[in-house]
């Protein structure tokens, strides 16, 4: 893989939550970059390679994003620059999401946001502890992957960290780039030509996390 | 494939420094936190605690300083502690880099604070930290006559108020995960106080964080197996040097539990 490393990298930031550690963690792996948190679309139009992370409820998320118009930003930005959503970032590229009783969102993949439920049943639990399952699903958990630039150097099957109650249900499988399994299989990670989406935080996914993101910035946006 | 559970070492800091001793061999200054959660990092840590023991509101600008230049070096969790009366508090520590903050005696002063703070910054962020003291039964795993009572204040101040019904109102208002400690076990090595990390694990339907009372590694695993614990904090088993993060995740993966080890 060629090792250009994008000169500038826009952190869209629509005032939903800390985005510090996104954006060290993409200082870190890419030092010489510019790394910019920003909400200014000239700048987001303006970058190499732009994120779109998100915390918090979908309809907080999708009511600054529509707010601040940052849908149009991303609809440009995804016909042509390699576009990474993280979290409730993915969640938002969706279609329509279950949470805050039912919300519209970007649709840039189709399919669902589903809320784990309150009763969710593990498999069989190798440590033989209760079979329920926790939600949120918070925590280290294993990736399927499928392959893609973005998976380069990370050993299938590597732990990221989750921290979520809603999971990505996609109607078309071959955009499924990361299978996540709790309780029932869910999408890790979304793509598509230049789109790439991931349900776990890279930025918090200490060398794992890293090493995408290294492989996010150094994408040319081909899958 | 399946959820790992976690391991947290958990460091006091007053003022942006390590106290209560931190003795790692080959660190060069052990009160530093920036190298102490590096090195914890290093070790497969899954997540680091800091609780914040600063007496005074004002000094807090040094923890705030801390937690940014620890967010710059290590990429996994942190959730500070300590303190975390305000939604302003809360917005300070997010935006310094911390991932989620832990809400005790505030949140027993005014519930609403949990709830108010988890629908502004999300569940996923807001750790309620319950401090439990047995109060009836023998303490024996199973024993029905078993009740606990959370304390507040360091455990100084009882509240009347029984943990497990605390702990199930608090998933109710928007906390996200639990983080129980026993104030018997406390500083004691003798083990978690299995009984109310399984009362408690098992009443709610979010992730509790078992505390206090690790003396060996396989108190940690007992936690698991036992308590029903999704997490185990611990700290000067590991500030010692006694044991590593990484032979901590060895013991526990041997009792069959799902870590990661990567």
């Amino acid at each position: 893989m060629d090792k250009v490393i994008s000169r500038t990298c826009a952190v869209i930031d629509y005032g939903m939550g800390n985005l510090h550690s996104a954006h060290g963690a993409l200082q870190k792996v890419a030092p010489d970059s510019n790394i910019l948190v920003t909400s200014d679309p000239a700048q987001i139009l303006a970058a190499d390679h732009v994120v779109l992370p998100g915390v918090g409820a979908i309809r907080d998320c999708m009511g600054e994003i529509q707010r601040q118009e940052i849908d149009q930003v991303v609809a440009e930005v995804a016909k042509s620059k390699p576009l990474l959503g993280i979290c409730v970032g993915l969640q938002a590229m969706m279609t329509r999401s279950e949470e805050n009783a039912g919300i519209d969102c970007m649709n840039l993949f189709s399919g669902q946001v589903r809320y784990f439920g309150d009763n969710l049943l593990g498999d069989e639990l190798k440590d033989g502890t209760c079979g329920r399952l926790k939600v949120p699903h918070m925590g280290w958990n294993q990736v399927e992957q499928v392959a893609h630039p973005l998976w380069h150097d990370i050993k299938d099957q590597s732990r990221f960290y989750f921290v979520h109650s809603y999971f990505v249900s996609a109607d078309d499988q071959s955009q499924v780039k990361g299978r996540g399994h709790y309780g029932k299989p869910f999408a890790a990670a979304m793509g598509q030509d230049n789109v790439f989406a991931v349900q776990f935080h890279p930025e918090k996914s200490h060398k794992n996390g890293l090493q995408l993101l290294q492989n996010f910035l150094s994408w040319d946006g081909q899958a | 494939m399946a959820l790992a559970k976690r391991i947290i070492p958990c460091l006091d800091v007053d003022q942006g420094r390590v106290v209560k001793g931190v003795n790692f061999v080959g660190i060069r200054d052990a009160g530093d936190p920036v190298e102490v959660a590096k090195r914890y990092d290093e070790q497969g840590a899954d997540e680091i605690t800091f609780l914040d023991i600063t007496a005074t509101h004002e000094a807090r600008g040094t923890t705030v300083k801390m937690v940014e230049a620890i967010a710059e070096h290590v990429f996994i969790p942190l959730t500070v502690g300590g303190g975390i009366r305000e939604v302003e508090d809360i917005r300070r520590m997010l935006n310094a880099g911390a991932d989620k903050v832990s809400i005790n005696s505030a949140a027993v002063t005014n519930p609403e604070f949990v709830r108010e703070a988890s629908q502004k910054f999300g569940a996923q962020c807001i750790v309620v930290a319950i401090d439990a003291k047995r109060v009836a039964g023998s303490g024996e795993l199973g024993d029905a006559d078993n009740k606990w009572e959370i304390f507040t204040h360091g455990g100084r101040k009882p509240t009347g108020i029984d943990a497990v019904e605390w702990a199930i109102k608090m998933a109710d208002y928007g906390a996200g995960e639990i983080l129980l400690t026993s104030m018997d076990r406390d500083g004691v090595k003798t083990g978690f106080d299995l009984g109310v990390t399984r009362a408690v694990s098992d009443a709610v339907n979010i992730p509790v964080i078992a505390s206090g009372g690790v003396g060996n590694l396989e108190h940690l695993a007992e936690g698991v197996t036992l308590g029903h614990a999704d997490a185990v904090l611990a700290a000067s088993i590991f500030h010692f040097g006694e044991y590593t993060v990484q032979q901590a995740k060895q013991h526990m993966s041997a009792a069959g539990i799902e870590m990661r080890l990567d």
